[in-house]
């Protein structure tokens, strides 16, 4: 293991700000060494979610969009558990996800990707941890897209998840990706990670989580920075 | 702490990407999709000392960027609010909260927290906003760790608006970004 600082990015495993290979990077990455400064209530606090109402079909991203009927593609349910650098569950914390759908579009108004949109199909989700941090939620699997930053420049397929955690520290943006994706060889972003934090945000494909005759299942653990083992309570 | 506990590695950060705002902030966008957070943080009907801030951010080459995500954290002891808001539906490619200001903590000059999330970032970005009309801008320990040429870039500016906060990104006026 590298040596761990509590709280603040573990580099050995985490992809720098400037990657020039992304392209994208190199106008936007903070230049100057960052500060460090003393954390107080505001740095360790975060939103509550003890009594956050989540749609009735949020988390069924196959569900949540429907129009005319089922969308297309494989019907997928990704699950996992989120803990802290310790090991220790988070509960009641939010996941939120977003996704291109089974063609590799996004609803998104920008995306110019010449595919086509599923009327059944928006790609945003919710779910929220249990009690002992475990999370699931069904959707399509995502296919491939094509993207600006170089010639045949293709990501592999992806869900995207923001999460929170106890406080600000804790905040993860992320992408997890699919088993022995073809085009990871080939994708800056995922290889702007290091290579021993790669694997981390591969999913694994797990018959336990798989549901006969409906959904083959993915796991995807989550680990948020920081140690506190209750994450936060509102005043 | 015991030594018996196992460290977890951290699950890497990626890009946000240019694509979140239905997922993340969909009804600023004008998707079908319901919210649970905007840039509105406090009711101005029930919060008599509202005030607005806003901004632009800025890449390297000084355009202002359309796919910036902005989250406002704040937490004075007595009042905990949270802010989120994209660059991408104003024309000008403005961020803007209503909130109020936070107290001063333990003689430390008021400041909300923010986090900047855009494609090109595999990591988000710390700052704070820390306001021009507060005397104890002026014995701040953290502002006092800071260049003094660089301290202004964290302040924002009063104006007839409410208080402006531009984040660049880079170069010469680049935002101080903290370390948390
Ligand atoms: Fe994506």
């Amino acid at each position: 293991m590298g040596k761990l600082i509590y709280n603040q990015f573990d580099m050995e495993l985490q992809p720098p700000y400037k990657a020039p290979d992304y392209k994208s990077t190199i106008l936007r990455a903070p230049s100057k060494p960052l500060i460090i400064t003393k954390k107080n209530l505001s740095e360790l606090s975060g939103p509550v979610f003890k009594d956050f109402k989540l749609g009735i079909l949020d988390h069924d991203l196959t569900k949540n969009a429907i129009k005319y009927g089922d969308p297309i593609g494989e019907r997928i349910v990704v699950s996992g558990k989120v803990t802290n650098e310790l090991g220790q569950p988070i509960p009641n914390t939010l996941i939120e996800i977003w996704q291109a759908n089974a063609a590799g579009k996004y609803i998104h108004k920008v995306d110019q990707h010449d595919a086509p949109l599923d009327p059944n199909f928006l790609g945003a989700g919710r779910c929220m941890t249990d009690a002992n941090g475990n999370y699931k939620f069904y959707t399509i699997k995502p296919g491939a897209y094509p993207w600006g930053n170089h010639h045949n420049a293709w990501r592999p397929n992806h869900i995207h998840f923001s999460l929170f955690g106890g406080d600000i520290s804790s905040r993860l943006i992320t992408q997890m990706y699919f088993p022995k994706d073809p085009l990871f060889e080939f994708d800056p972003i995922y290889n702007a990670i290091p290579k021993r934090g790669r694997e981390l945000l591969v999913s694994s494909l797990d018959l336990s989580i798989t549901e006969p005759e409906y959904a083959l299942g993915y796991r995807f653990d989550i680990v948020l920075r920081g140690h506190n083992e209750t994450p936060f309570e509102n005043k | 702490m015991t030594t018996t506990n196992k460290i977890s590695p951290q699950t890497p950060s990626q890009t946000i990407g240019p694509y979140f705002a239905y997922g993340l902030t969909p009804e600023q966008y004008g998707y079908n999709f319901k919210s649970w957070v905007d840039n509105k943080m406090v009711d101005p009907s029930k919060n008599l000392n509202t005030i607005t801030i806003y901004g632009k951010v800025y890449d390297g080459k000084g355009n202002a960027i359309n796919d910036a995500m902005i989250e406002l954290w704040q937490n004075d002891g007595e009042t905990k609010l949270f802010g989120r808001y994209g660059t991408g539906s104003d024309e000008s490619n403005h961020f803007s909260f209503l909130t109020i200001k936070p107290n001063s903590v333990d003689g430390q000059a008021p400041y909300i927290n923010v986090i900047v999330y855009m494609r090109g970032q595999l990591l988000h970005s710390y700052t704070r906003i820390y306001f021009s009309d507060e005397e104890l801008n002026n014995s701040d320990i953290t502002l006092k760790s800071i260049p003094k040429e660089r301290q202004h870039t964290i302040i924002a500016n009063k104006t007839s608006d409410g208080y402006e906060f531009n984040i660049y990104m880079q170069g010469l006026k680049e935002t101080v970004f903290f370390q948390i």
